[in-house]
């Protein structure tokens, strides 16, 4: 699997980076070097292997359904860049 | 400054005899910063201010007497990946240069718990991804062997300031190596415990199955004593293991006859320094010399651990990083056309290369269509390497290898190549994966650097680790060896 | 809605669980907080953070998935959707992906006295999103994080619905479940229930789905309805005119009583689902199971038949009536008080629910006690009132909720059964009324209904009408 420099601007997307025309170039080289070594990984059959998600064998971390207390507005504020009325501020959905 | 070659027990028993003070110990490390920061660059934001009152407080309650915490009146330092409220928290990222935390990570409560002086937040590689300090977004740490080279990374701070006789111990975090690295570059203790020993909670996540916090010290001792501090069940933390924790500091005997030594050879193999690999079978020796066995070991799937490390971490880092979109905190764009730019613009300016780099790789091996040939695979081979590990240690108590290939290298060696500077972590990540303890201690030094040794542990055995590496430390010198600054 | 072709509808219902805190932190999940103070840095999504899971969450979604005839998964696993949205804090929504907590379900429902069984292909337990305020003429939005992290189900239905009104009445028995099991409160209009609807046609015949559209923003049981019925009409207009129907997002417009297209604002998704590395799996014990099916109460389709056997209620009246756990509780108290299910059946049925209706109001809301109405019921089998003093005294109860009783004293409302009484108001009127009195003894039969309607007048309606018109004819032929 090789990738273009298509699927770096579509990944960018995903991802919401806006990139330059040359950190797409430098990015498709670079992914691709390492994808590439990647897929070394296919070289082990890991047929019926399961996945490892967590490494320890935890199950069922749970809390009780008890209220604690919330953060006072100012904190929840405190690094908004822009607020208004008590809420954080941001342009509209593209319409 | 002599008091930097005291061991925290000491330190202790010097504030408790009042040969010194609280205060005496923060003003010290401050002007030891002043002194040494202009060449190492450790610190991105100093707690002056914060660090005074707690200093003179604690000095009151020292003339008080009664109890004293576990790490009372010790200048420390935190990676600044760690959260602590009211102190500026930046993760070295332009992104967040300005985010002042709402919080305290539940390590940071533990430390205030443990009575220990915040001194400042240490530098790091941005959202701890890199392995030399060079990702920082606002100055690469130097190494303080020689400045000139870097220090290592992703707590690149943490152990420069460390080494650099700045503060008594600091936190770090390792992900894939970030701590034991730099602790092998700079000469000093780095511990990684097990997964879930240390509460995450507070530590901004880069690969949340992966992260873990951990000490950096100047000898072992100290080591235990800071993991003593920090370890433990936190309801905070889903994936914070419920384990008892034993007293690390008793388990320090020195006494090492008859353990289990395995050397996995794939560790010792083509890459590895000739001087480091020496530098390692001699401290071999002085295992046998002290009663211990070793022999080889093969754990087969370790050449396949960076690229497997690398799928799972960097995907999960696409998702963690996803929350840096300039809505509640951190960096905004200017002037953007809509909300969408507002997302790229913020994201684009606010992150460095690298962490892109990580994003986009994480990204696409999650979208649709290449999960499973990415994602799902890595995560497969993450069962094999794990299996490595549970069978190594059916034979033996602990495995020792070089924490590193090589000895730290020069600032701007490896940039530009990302993939060779993966392969720095080529035997720090599969333990990560494996996700069970290690610690590196130095070993000696190669043309003037240090070479670390790395000591694995069995999950949750952190105390055969440290006696482990007490009882080399007790009987070489390498840990007394200090960069002149 | 052209009748060559076949709708095809499925259904995805999300329901608030009605926890006290939140799914992966403390904050209250109260409703109606001023903007943002319900928030902490968990569910702010701040750097460093951890989502711990609420046991209760999880025992509701279980709960519901057994009421829904639902298989629980016996381990359960949480995965990341990401997706940016300002209303999302961490860029990616805690929901579950390959393990949900409950699938291969189904319900029954009545439509036009048919019972049809919907299947559910799974419940999912996740997270809420916060609240968009548009503002500066929609150039703005205002973020309000108070609503996320609230605990929420999805429901997920096979394509099984064929009509609108099955649609509905598909909704409206989960609603009716969930309220039974007492996991949610289930109002659309404060957004505790929501629901987005898959609809295709197909030609009548043809085996396979037509294209889709997904239909979102209908905010009620009627909007649902509406929105589906605009749908498939507009997708057979598109098909007739010879055109495709293209897959996409719509919006219903209640206002303008049409679906949008929401083409343009919404790229393709690629989720990127993987399991979240913050929390692990969960597994589920035939004990806790158990535990948790033994607090599930009696449900709405045993109910509606045990209604049936014991009370002998026609099958509609047993479905209207077991709609809501409410309303069939109301019924069953009553019936402490009278013998006759249906006269209570019949009450809440009309009167009530027409008042109810026209008040927009719910049980919990009204003044009328169950009491009160199976007492009044009672005095209508002794004869104590008449149908008309009942309409009185219902109208009192449900001003001011005082019992029946009180009502007829204070207000003087006990039928008249004296016949003595009832004749000499019988003799006033024939006398103040000569010209019907005539007509009725000229064979117009009807006029007779004129008079037995003035002595109930001059009675005040407590007259007893059937002694009234007795006691009528007696008077009248003895003239």
């Amino acid at each position: 699997m090789s990738i273009t420099t298509n699927d770096v601007q579509h990944v960018a997307n995903l991802a919401r980076l806006a990139l330059t025309d040359e950190e797409k170039e430098t990015f498709t080289g670079q992914l691709n070097a390492i994808l590439k070594y990647a897929e070394k990984l296919n070289e082990l059959n890991t047929d019926g292997v399961e996945p490892t998600s967590h490494v320890l064998p935890l199950a069922n971390v749970m809390r009780a359904d008890e209220v604690r207390q919330s953060l006072p507005i100012e904190a929840v504020l405190r690094n908004a860049p822009d607020e208004e009325d008590g809420q954080i501020k941001v342009p509209a959905v593209l319409e | 400054m002599a008091q930097f070659d005291l061991r925290l027990q000491d330190l202790h028993n010097g504030l408790k005899d009042k040969q010194f003070s609280v205060s005496e110990l923060t003003e010290a490390s401050f002007k030891r910063i002043s002194e040494t920061d202009s060449a190492v660059q450790a610190f991105l934001t100093l707690n002056e201010e914060g660090a005074r009152a707690q200093a003179a407080e604690l000095d009151k309650q020292l003339q008080a007497g009664g109890e004293r915490g576990l790490l009372f009146g010790l200048p420390s330092g935190v990676k600044d990946n760690i959260v602590t409220e009211g102190l500026r928290t930046t993760c070295a990222s332009q992104f967040l240069r300005n985010y002042d935390p709402i919080y305290d990570a539940t390590v940071v409560r533990k430390l205030k718990a443990a009575q220990s002086v915040t001194i400042g937040k240490l530098n790091m590689d941005e959202f701890a991804m890199g392995g030399s300090n060079e990702n920082s977004s606002f100055f690469a740490t130097r190494n303080p062997w020689n400045t000139e080279y870097v220090p290592g990374g992703s707590s690149g701070g943490s152990a420069a300031s460390v080494a650099a006789g700045q503060v008594y111990f600091s936190l770090g975090s390792d992900t894939g190596g970030s701590i034991r690295q730099p602790a092998s570059y700079c000469g000093i203790v780095g511990l990684k415990p097990t997964y879930g020993l240390v509460s995450r909670f507070g530590l901004v996540a880069f690969a949340s199955s992966l992260d873990q916090i951990g000490p950096l010290t100047k000898n072992v001792e100290d080591s235990a004593y800071v993991l003593q501090a920090i370890a433990g069940y936190d309801q905070m933390d889903s994936t914070s293991a419920n384990v008892e924790i034993p007293d690390y500091t008793s388990a320090l005997t020195g006494d090492v006859k008859g353990l289990r030594i395995g050397v996995p050879k794939e560790y010792m193999g083509q890459g590895v320094d000739p001087q480091v690999k020496e530098a390692v079978l001699a401290a071999l020796q002085v295992y046998e010399s002290l009663g211990a066995t070793w022999e080889e070991v093969s754990m087969p799937h370790t050449e396949y651990a960076v690229a497997t490390y690398y799928l799972l971490a960097s995907s999960e880092a696409s998702s963690n990083l996803a929350r840096f979109d300039g809505v509640r905190y951190g960096v905004r764009a200017e002037n953007p056309d809509n909300l969408i730019d507002l997302y790229r613009k913020s994201r684009s300016e606010g992150f460095g290369s690298e962490v892109k780099r990580r994003i986009m790789l994480g990204t696409y091996a999650l979208s649709s269509g290449y999960y499973d040939a990415y994602y799902k695979k890595a995560q497969q081979v993450r069962t094999l390497i794990k299996r490595d590990f549970d069978q190594a240690f059916e034979k033996y108590d602990i495995l020792i290898g070089p924490t590193a290939p090589t000895t730290a290298f020069r600032i701007g060696e490896q940039v530009g190549d990302p993939l060779t500077m993966y392969l720095n972590d080529i035997l720090t990540i599969p333990v990560s994966l494996a996700g069970v303890p290690a610690v590196s201690i130095p070993c000696g030094l190669a043309e003037g650097m240090p070479v670390g040794l790395q000591i694995i542990g069995k999950p949750f055995d952190e105390s055969t680790v440290l006696r482990a590496a007490h009882a080399f430390e007790q009987n070489t010198d390498h840990h007394k060896a200090r960069p002149q600054l | 809605m052209s009748t060559q072709y076949e709708t095809v509808i499925g259904l995805e219902v999300h329901v608030e669980l009605h926890t006290n805190s939140k799914i992966f932190c403390g904050c209250s999940t109260e409703f109606g907080a001023p903007p943002n103070t319900h928030t902490c840095p968990i569910c702010l999504g701040h750097p460093g953070v951890l989502p711990v899971l609420n046991r209760q969450a999880l025992e509701y979604a279980m709960k519901a998935s057994m009421a829904l005839n639902c298989t629980v998964a016996d381990v359960s696993k949480f995965d990341r959707k990401n997706y940016f949205y300002p209303d999302s804090p961490k860029a990616y929504q805690i929901s579950q992906y390959d393990q949900p907590v409950g699938e291969h379900g189904w319900i029954d429902i009545e439509v036009n006295g048919e019972t049809k069984r919907i299947g559910i292909t799974r419940l999912h337990l996740e997270e809420d999103a916060g609240k968009l305020t548009h503002v500066d003429g929609g150039y703005a939005s205002l973020v309000d994080f108070n609503r996320v992290g609230t605990p929420l189900i999805e429901i997920v239905s096979e394509p099984d619905i064929r009509t609108p009104e099955e649609a509905k009445a598909y909704l409206e028995k989960i609603r009716a479940i969930m309220q039974y099991c007492d996991v949610s409160d289930v109002k659309m209009e404060e957004g505790s229930m929501r629901c987005d609807a898959n609809i295709s046609i197909r030609p009548y015949g043809q085996e396979k789905f037509g294209t889709r559209a997904e239909l979102k923003n209908m905010n009620s049981f009627r909007g649902v309805q509406r929105g589906l019925e605009y749908e498939q009409w507009r997708q057979a207009e598109v098909l007739n005119s010879g055109g495709e129907v293209v897959q996409e997002t719509r919006r219903w417009d209640e206002a303008q009583g049409k679906t949008l297209s929401m083409r343009g604002k919404e790229e393709a998704h690629d989720y990127r689902y993987f399991p979240d590395p913050d929390l692990v799996r969960v597994v589920i014990d035939s004990e806790w199971k158990e535990r948790v099916r033994a607090s599930i109460p009696e449900l709405p389709d045993a109910r509606k038949a045990r209604y049936i056997a014991e009370y002998e209620l026609p099958s509609y009246d047993a479905e209207v009536l077991t709609s809501s756990m409410k309303m069939a509780n109301f019924f069953e108290e009553s019936l402490n008080y009278t013998k006759d299910a249906k006269a209570v059946s019949n009450w809440i049925m009309g009167d009530l629910l027409g008042y109810m209706n026209a008040n927009n109001l719910e049980f919990g809301d009204i003044k009328l006690t169950a009491q009160g109405l199976g007492e009044m019921i009672g005095l209508l089998e002794s004869n104590t009132i008449n149908s008309k003093i009942a309409k009185t005294v219902f109208k009192s109860m449900l001003e001011t909720g005082k019992l029946p009783k009180q009502i007829v004293e204070e207000q003087g409302l006990v039928q008249i059964s004296d016949e003595g009484a009832i004749k000499s108001i019988c003799e006033e009127i024939v006398a103040a009324n000569p010209q019907s009195v005539a007509d009725y003894k000229a064979g117009k039969e009807k006029a007779i209904g004129f008079l037995v309607g003035q002595v109930m007048k001059a009675s005040k309606g407590k007259a007893n009408p059937a002694l009234a018109n007795k006691l009528l004819v007696e008077v009248l032929s003895s003239l």
